[in-house]
């Protein structure tokens, strides 16, 4: 390999290593440590004055502790199983109704998709966190929804601060990295698959079923994954729209750390939600390759 | 040429007056928006046919194919199959199958699963649709690629599954849009001759949409030429080229010199042009009747005129001039001979001697002749 292509190389691999691995061997190593009254919160810390001696002080003070603590109290495991659960069932809500959008956008006229494209990539104009606020306008109980509701003569709805508050909020906040795929995908699709499996039989249900949705399986896994991986270490969308019975472990997370102040425990929750997440990011990045290999 | 003029007429239902047609489009009118696709078209394709639909791009014939396929549905006018209004009837349902330009093979399948989409979609036995995707991978001999993905076969490759998905179903009617537009010329020779023979095994009526006159030549028993939406002569082959219809027809298919002037017609069906004053007319057959003075073309093929040196005294039909430009082939050179009016007249010969001992070069002086009933006059 010449120096030209290796500096090429060496560019994402430097990002990747200062963006990523430093922050994450602090935080790594943060998780190690224990608790303590000071600044920064947590004990030991890295003091170069005493040389190599200290630095052997130092490694022997870390150790798994945190990660025990983590084990045995049960919140934790609670609170990582209701995050799996209400990323999984936000995902497959994400997935139901950003196909129909992206299929639509796919099936409508060539000089009309660059708008709706905009459509979508235009919430990302305003800042997530007031778009997630203004859900609590919509949703709370003086909100317009219940608003409409009582117009009409129908019960209240008390939406806010429930599970389902979290659900329609992760499904507004990332349909766009549903949509997005899928209609790449959709968008690239050769019309005359459709034509050809009509004129050897099938309906337009079954030529859908048969051939489009196979064909989109690339773009609906990418999707998923864009929704899920996120969607797991959630928080903004819990604080502000979950209530009591929302168990997320992104705001347990933001709790240990700013409510606590136990960077220690923070730190060994995140480190544990990383590794949940590295299996679905590899097999996603597993699904990206096959694609390529695929070669079309 | 499969079926020159002249040989016996072994397969013409076209010509025999009691013969049904499978298909028939009467005054078949097809518009999007302002735009008139195809103008009040009437034509009869009968079984057994290899028919194909020539014409430049935006002609109207794959709208006419894909009427025949389901895909548009006609703004007036009826289309029969096999007595049958198929106006009102989905593609799914129609007894058509039609391979595609793009060949459209389904990705994420394999060959196999390809050839046996179709008949899945039936209520055959299983062992029943193995046994004819094997036929049909015998047919277009791919047994050995079976199980390869479209995209691990070559084009060649490809477009023979294309062939045998479509065939798969065995259609009363199949249908051929470019079917060998995307392969080089080689390949594309050697498998219009497998057209014509899988069409011959199986009996299956085809209809084929090309803008390749050369490939309509040779695989075609009836040719359809149209242009902006009609259809301008139905003929044999041999008929289109030696008895066009019109001066578009003759320009459209093989190379043709155009020679317009007021025409005299003569007896016998003969009739003859005064193309220039002070210049003997040129004659040739006139298969519709011509009043005097009447604006006619003479359409003479290059290759129907002979050149030399010596002025020929047996015919009618003889014009002095220069040679402008030779045009080499190997097989056959071209002559652009440019007469003293600056028109140009092209003339083939068959080159039988080495080019070494060519007879004429640059700027000679030579004459152009040919028989009586060389060319042909026409009015339109």
């Amino acid at each position: 390999m010449d120096l030209r292509r290796f500096s090429l190389i060496a560019i994402p691999y430097a990002w990747l290593l200062l963006l990523f691995l430093v922050p994450f061997g602090i935080v790594l190593k943060i998780s190690l440590s224990d608790y303590a009254l000071a600044i920064p919160p947590y004990t030991p810390t890295l003091d170069f004055s005493e040389g190599w001696a200290g630095f052997r002080a130092y490694l022997s003070q870390l150790d798994f502790e945190n990660y025990v603590f983590l084990s045995e109290d049960d919140l934790y495991w609670k609170a990582y199983l209701s995050s799996l659960r209400i990323a999984l069932v936000s995902t497959a809500f994400t997935l139901l109704v950003g196909y129909p959008i992206a299929y639509a956008m796919a099936q409508a006229p060539a000089e009309w998709r660059p708008t709706l494209m905009m459509l979508v990539i235009l919430p990302f104009w305003t800042s997530f966190l007031i778009r997630v606020y203004a859900w609590i306008g919509i949703l709370s109980n003086e909100g317009y929804l219940n608003q409409i509701l009582v117009f009409f003569g129908l019960p209240e709805a008390a939406i806010m601060n429930t599970n389902t508050a979290v659900y329609i909020g992760i499904v507004y906040t990332y349909l766009p990295f549903m949509i997005l795929p899928i209609y790449a995908t959709l968008e690239k699709m050769d019309g005359d698959l459709i034509e050809a499996a009509q004129d050897l039989g099938c309906t337009r249900m079954e030529a859908f079923w048969r051939i489009t949705l196979p064909l989109s399986k690339p773009g609906v896994i990418a999707g998923c994954f864009l929704v899920f991986i996120p969607a797991m270490g959630e928080f903004v969308i819990p604080s502000l729209l979950g209530g009591s019975e929302t168990l997320m472990i992104g705001k347990v997370l933001w709790e240990e750390f700013f409510n606590n102040r136990d960077w220690p425990v923070a730190s060994a929750v995140a480190v544990i939600l990383l590794l949940l997440l590295v299996v679905p990011i590899v097999l996603f990045q597993r699904n990206e390759q096959k694609q390529r290999e695929a070669g079309r | 040429m499969n079926e020159a003029a002249t040989a016996p007429a072994v397969f013409a239902p076209w010509d025999e007056p009691d013969a049904t047609p499978l298909i028939r489009f009467k005054s078949v009118t097809k518009r999007f928006g302002d735009f008139t696709a195809i103008n009040d078209i009437d034509l009869d394709i009968y079984p057994k046919e290899f028919f194909a639909l020539l014409g430049p791009s935006g002609c109207g014939k794959t709208t006419l194919m894909r009427m025949l396929a389901g895909f548009e549905t006609p703004t007036e006018g009826e289309i029969t199959l096999e007595g049958q209004d198929i106006v009102p009837v989905p593609p799914n349902k129609r007894a058509v199958n039609m391979m595609f330009q793009s060949y459209a093979l389904f990705p994420h399948l394999s060959v196999y699963d390809n050839i046996a989409f179709g008949l899945k979609r039936t209520d055959m036995e299983k062992d029943a649709i193995d046994a004819r995707v094997q036929e049909m991978l015998r047919l277009v001999q791919l047994q050995k690629f079976a199980q390869r993905k479209p995209h691990q076969v070559s084009g060649g490759q490809r477009q023979r599954v294309a062939q045998a998905r479509a065939l798969a179903k065995a259609p009363t009617l199949l249908l051929l849009d470019e079917p060998l537009g995307a392969l080089d010329k080689k390949l594309r020779e050697q498998t219009q001759f497998e057209l014509v023979d899988i069409q011959e095994k199986t009996g299956t009526t085809f209809v084929i949409v090309t803008h390749d006159q050369e490939e309509a030549m040779t695989v075609a028993s009836r040719i359809a030429v149209m242009d902006e939406g009609k259809v301008i002569q139905v003929d044999t082959p041999g008929k289109i080229y030696e008895s066009p219809n019109s001066v578009y027809v003759a320009d459209f298919i093989g190379d043709v010199n155009l020679i317009e002037g007021n025409a005299t017609p003569l007896e016998d069906g003969m009739a003859e042009i005064n193309w220039r004053e002070g210049t003997p007319p040129v004659r040739g057959t006139a298969p519709q009747p011509i009043a005097a003075g009447q604006r006619a073309t003479l359409a003479i093929r290059p290759e129907k005129i002979a050149i030399s040196r010596e002025k020929p005294t047996d015919r009618n039909n003889v014009v002095p001039g220069r040679v402008h430009d030779i045009g080499y082939l190997g097989n056959i050179s071209t002559y652009h001979v440019r007469l003293s009016d600056g028109h140009i007249v092209k003339a083939q010969v068959a080159n039988q001697r080495r080019i070494s001992r060519r007879d004429f070069t640059w700027e000679d002086v030579v004459w152009l002749s040919w028989s009586d009933t060389a060319g042909i006059v026409l009015t339109q």
